[in-house]
């Protein structure tokens, strides 16, 4: 255990740092460049620059090679190859609109890694009862879990900070998971995924500097599901991510298909006469989560996050308990 | 509002550890053989056809959950 330390202190300082440092250039060429988009939840016509996936992606790179150099082990270069791939699929997706099935279908593909480099066990461990084998099923669990993270992370990038919160949240509960398992060295390669979406939070939060786009919301959910399906806590990461889910759930369960949120043209949410998030009674528009905290009435930006986080906390503590559950087991 | 979610998102994390049991406990030691050496291979086939049937009904568990929710939350 002592021997991780050094480690997972470099690689930490190095996540954060990286993506602390570099986004602030990010932001410069961005704007720079004109790519920046309007921020829909101001009043006033603000123009945000994005993506800021770059910058994440080099934070994940950086720390995970340090990890590389320490563990020399197939589940980290698993990992990190899976969020790359994500990090390209999302930056097609942030320089050309693609249609609702080119993300789902193109992550599957980053999962390939995963499978090739043999980074996974087909036991698939559930609290308080025990381990079930499934090769067959467990295949396609590999499959799916990189789109739905993926895209669960994406689809919540709608306000101001939201994506790169909850991922911080989620990330570090995922850790904690990890840690109370005792799986040590999975714990110390998924903390880079927290520091890095805190650095990016600090840009991130309201008033956004800058967006993750596609590219940064992609690779920080697929990471997420990599580290799920390679240190063998796919339930404890799907228990912290439930907020996420729900939303997609929600979505997917209104619409009734797999398509772009700017495809939609009844909006879910929409403004008061002070600029405040209000659910609208377009009966054809999605339910999202938004629009289900907001069925209680209008509310500010800020307020809307914080509900979220805090949904995001509470399923992070569930997701410990998860944890806890299966130690009690084993 | 809010506890509404909560309990939503509580009432999910107990289906998920249901399910798990439900997994565990009657998929788990289902075993089929006369198939010879893919007998591994068609119980677990078995299995995730099993398992697809029981997310499914999750899901319409969940479905019914929210509509209920969001109906009572309109209402109110």
């Amino acid at each position: 255990m002592s021997e991780l330390i050094i480690p997972a202190i470099i690689s930490c300082f190095v996540a954060f740092f990286t993506v602390y440092v570099t986004t602030p250039y990010l932001i410069k060429y961005l704007q720079k460049r004109n790519f920046a988009v309007k921020d829909v939840n101001k009043k006033e016509e603000i123009m945000v620059p994005r993506p800021g996936g770059p910058s994440i992606i080099l934070g994940i790179i950086s720390s995970e090679i340090i990890l590389y150099s320490f563990f020399q082990s197939n589940d980290i270069l698993a990992i990190m190859i899976t969020s790359v791939l994500a990090f390209l699929i999302g930056y097609v997706d942030d320089r050309k609109v693609m249609s609702g099935w080119f993300k789902p279908i193109a992550l599957a593909i980053t999962a390939s890694p995963i499978i090739i480099l043999g980074a996974y066990d087909s036991n698939l461990a559930f609290p308080l009862f025990g381990e079930v084998q499934i090769p067959v099923l467990y295949l396609g669990v590999i499959v799916l879990m990189i789109p739905i993270t993926g895209n669960t992370i994406n689809s919540i990038d709608v306000l101001n900070g939201v994506a790169s919160g909850f991922m911080t949240i989620a990330g570090f509960s995922l850790s904690i998971g990890l840690f109370i398992l005792q799986n040590y060295e999975m714990m110390i390669i998924s903390l880079p995924l927290g520091f890095v979406s805190l650095a990016f939070y600090k840009y991130h939060k309201i008033p956004s500097k800058i967006f993750p786009g596609d590219s940064g919301a992609l690779t920080l959910g697929s990471m997420y599901g990599a580290i799920a399906i390679v240190g063998q806590v796919e339930i404890v990461a799907a228990v912290a991510l439930l907020p996420a889910v729900i939303n997609s759930f929600l979505f997917l369960s209104s619409v009734k298909k797999v398509v772009e949120h700017r495809q939609i043209k009844e909006k879910p949410v929409d403004h008061d006469e002070e600029f405040r998030l209000r659910a609208t009674n377009e009966k054809t528009a999605p339910v999202t989560l938004v629009r289900l905290i907001l069925a209680g009435g209008p509310m500010t930006e800020k307020q809307v996050c914080c509900t979220i986080f805090k949904l995001a906390i509470f399923s992070g503590g569930l997701a410990v308990i998860t944890a806890l559950l299966m130690e009690v087991r084993t | 509002m809010k506890a509404w979610i909560f309990s939503f998102l509580f009432g999910m994390w107990v289906l998920i550890l249901v399910g798990g049991g439900i997994i565990v406990n009657v998929l788990g030691p289902i075993s089929i053989t006369g198939y010879g050496e893919i007998n591994w291979f068609i119980s677990s086939l078995f299995k995730a056809v099993i398992a697809i049937i029981l997310v499914v009904i999750w899901i319409l568990i969940l479905s019914k959950l929210k509509n209920w929710i969001f109906r009572n939350e309109i209402k109110s």
